[in-house]
């Protein structure tokens, strides 16, 4: 049986600081996961990442990464990578994006 | 201590000032990501999980209090406060912004550093043994030689655009400390029967995915003809090494295709031709550099019989080595505190380091491959006063060679390429065996661990090495066992089925106790025993009958 798709987003990394970033709906770049723009079918995949990747001077290493939808109809990461795309080392917890949701 | 002379600085302010112009390019656009990622590798520069990661190089791992307090000032200035030293000797510095990579390259050439060919497929930073100049068992200080593959590998035209990276590793000491047969091009340091110095030459070592041990190319080969040898080599490699596929393309899969007695015969071949065609290096040019790493100016034997206090005894059993003077000792500072990162220390930590290397031990240091620092000359007088100051900066735990004394690469929790995660594992497995009496009872072991196939925790090489891999999206681990890195080198052998990550550490505690209950006395390492009595016993361990019918 086929694997049923999992909804995506796209993600890459800011070409100036190197942090993780989510290509979202509006068009631009958060930092923040929940943010980012889900395509439900493979269609909308595709077409998502060729929007995400025409900021090739911002962004680089354009990807589309699984996510499950949250009890909030947010995104959230699916895969541990990307999980701990969203926090940070785990080594430091003072250093990353984990250390920003912890101050908030 | 080398010096750079006019033409190093120029060189080194030249390239910095060629990345400088492609870093700005690239944030006008003018460069795409495509273009600028080799040029950046070649400068050391990563793309990495979170950040970017700059990885300086530290020719055959040595530094002084200078160059390591300008360390530190990086870390403080452009980083997070701290570093990571690597399992090539190199540091990196995490969460640099690529706007600030040129001003940290300028700062490095204040102090005679670089990022040259830190990555890339290029001849990397030559690796020495980290006791080299003070190892009571050296027959010649290897890094003169390393200092010499250095200049004339940097830049070299010939060997810019290799299949793949390629690794020299050398050591001047029959007691391998360098890992030398895990390289591509492995150095020792010998004597033939006449007594004149040469090298022992092996090729082909290697680990990542199909790790294999080095082959002797060459029994003895002078020191005149080095570099021409060296170069018959990379010639043989570079013409007939894969470039169609990445995992494919290191030396070491060519020897092992090829057969060594053939790639003898075509590297011999070549070495006549190179030979011939080698203009030789300018013996003063190279009495300069073996100059630059003369002896410090030794102190006297003291008649004062040193202090040693109760409290160093066991520091003194594993983290002080004899030196070639019998009133001096080579220290090793500790980067693998109890729950720590290995390999991480953090600013004040390299500041301490080099007020102790200056007010104590003849301004030097060394970064091992097994990321701690080495002080390698401290007269004995001075060990109670050292070891006080290590204490202070949390660099004095007695672990080292014990089983907390862990390599384990920076894993998922940095590195763009791992498959799981690798320090956290070596955080709790030094948790696991906290207590420092138990681990001076387990004695010498080596654990090594990999967040990824490509093996930058030398895992095959560890005495128990731990693989970390993402099996259907799950954090898995293997477990290898009886590898090596010394001079008896071997590839340790895979265990068995992986195990999940709370898993992991039971699995090192079952494998430590059975090791205890197995080995003849307490002699008998771990390494000695799995030898004697094979893996059969200690897969028993790993997998009980109990424990694997609940897995199952």
């Amino acid at each position: 049986m086929a694997r049923a798709f999992k909804p995506r987003i796209a993600t890459g990394n800011a070409l100036l600081e190197g942090d993780v970033v989510y290509f979202t709906a509006e068009g631009g770049w958060s930092r923040d996961i929940g943010e980012a723009a889900v395509a439900a079918d493979p269609e909308t995949a595709a077409a998502l990442l060729e929007r995400a990747r025409e900021f090739p001077n911002e962004v680089v290493g354009v990807y589309l990464a699984e996510v499950r939808i949250s009890e909030s109809g947010r995104p959230a990461p699916d895969h541990f990578r990307e999980m701990f795309r969203t926090l940070g080392p785990s080594n430091y917890p003072w250093l990353g994006k984990q250390a920003e949701k912890a101050r908030v | 201590m080398y010096r750079y002379d006019d033409f190093d600085r120029e060189y080194v302010a030249a390239r910095n000032a060629e990345f400088r112009d492609q870093v700005e390019r690239r944030i006008r656009g003018e460069l795409t990501e495509e273009e600028f990622l080799p040029l950046r590798l070649r400068n050391g520069l990563y793309l990495q999980l979170h950040a970017y990661m700059f990885r300086i190089a530290i020719p055959y791992g040595t530094l002084n209090s200078r160059k390591l307090r300008q360390l530190a000032h990086i870390a403080d200035r452009w980083g997070k406060g701290y570093g990571h030293f690597t399992t090539r000797t190199n540091i990196q510095f995490n969460w640099p912004k690529l706007r600030d990579i040129p001003d940290i390259q300028d700062a490095l050439a204040e102090v005679e550093l670089h990022s040259i060919q830190t990555s890339g497929n290029c001849i990397r930073n030559v690796t020495a043994d980290h006791f080299a100049g003070a190892a009571a068992d050296e027959i010649e200080d290897p890094r003169p030689t390393a200092e010499l593959i250095r200049q004339w590998s940097t830049d070299h035209p010939e060997f810019n655009w290799l299949p793949r990276k390629f690794k020299i590793g050398i050591t001047g000491a029959p007691h391998d400390r360098a890992v030398t047969k895990s390289h591509d091009i492995g150095l020792m340091i010998v004597r033939n029967d006449a007594g004149e110095i040469g090298y022992e030459v092996s090729v082909g070592g290697g680990l990542g995915r199909s790790p294999f041990i080095a082959r002797v190319v060459r029994d003895f080969v002078p020191k005149a003809d080095l570099l021409p040898y060296l170069e018959a080599i990379l010639q043989v490699y570079n013409l007939a090494g894969r470039r169609d596929n990445k995992w494919k393309a290191r030396v070491k899969v060519l020897v092992h295709e090829t057969g060594i007695e053939r790639i003898r015969e075509m590297v011999e071949a070549a070495f006549i031709e190179k030979k011939a065609a080698f203009k030789p290096v300018d013996p003063g040019f190279v009495a300069a550099i073996e100059a630059a790493f003369a002896p410090p100016a030794f102190e006297p034997v003291s008649d004062v019989a040193p202090r040693i206090t109760p409290a160093m005894r066991s520091w003194m059993d594993t983290n002080v080595d004899a030196h070639k003077l019998p009133h001096y000792a080579i220290v090793t500072a500790s980067l693998k505190p109890i729950g720590g990162t290995p390999g991480d220390a953090t600013s004040e930590q390299m500041r301490a380091l080099a007020d102790i290397a200056e007010e104590f031990a003849h301004d030097e240091l060394r970064v091992s491959h097994e990321q701690n620092v080495i002080l390698p000359h401290v007269p004995r007088r001075h060990l109670a006063a050292v070891y006080e100051r290590l204490r202070e900066a949390g660099l004095a735990t007695a672990n080292v060679g014990l089983i907390s004394d862990i390599i384990a690469c920076p894993g998922m929790d940095y590195c763009a390429l791992a498959t799981a995660r690798s320090i956290p594992v070596a955080q709790a497995i030094a948790e696991a065996f906290a207590d420092l009496d138990r681990q001076h009872e387990i004695g010498p072991l080596k654990i090594k661990i990999s967040g990824c196939i490509n093996a930058c925790g030398h895992h095959h090489v560890g005495h128990i090495g731990i693989l970390g891999l993402d099996r259907a999206g799950v954090e898995n681990y293997q477990i290898t066992l009886g590898g090596d890195g010394t001079e008896t080198a071997a590839i340790g052998e895979r265990a068995g089925p992986g195990f999940a990550y709370d898993e992991i550490v039971p699995a090192i505690e079952r494998l430590i106790e059975a090791y205890l209950e197995l080995r003849q006395d307490e002699g008998e390492t771990f390494l000695a025993a799995y030898r004697r009595l094979g893996a059969a016993p200690f897969k028993a361990a790993l997998y009980p009958p109990e424990v694997t019918s609940h897995a199952a």
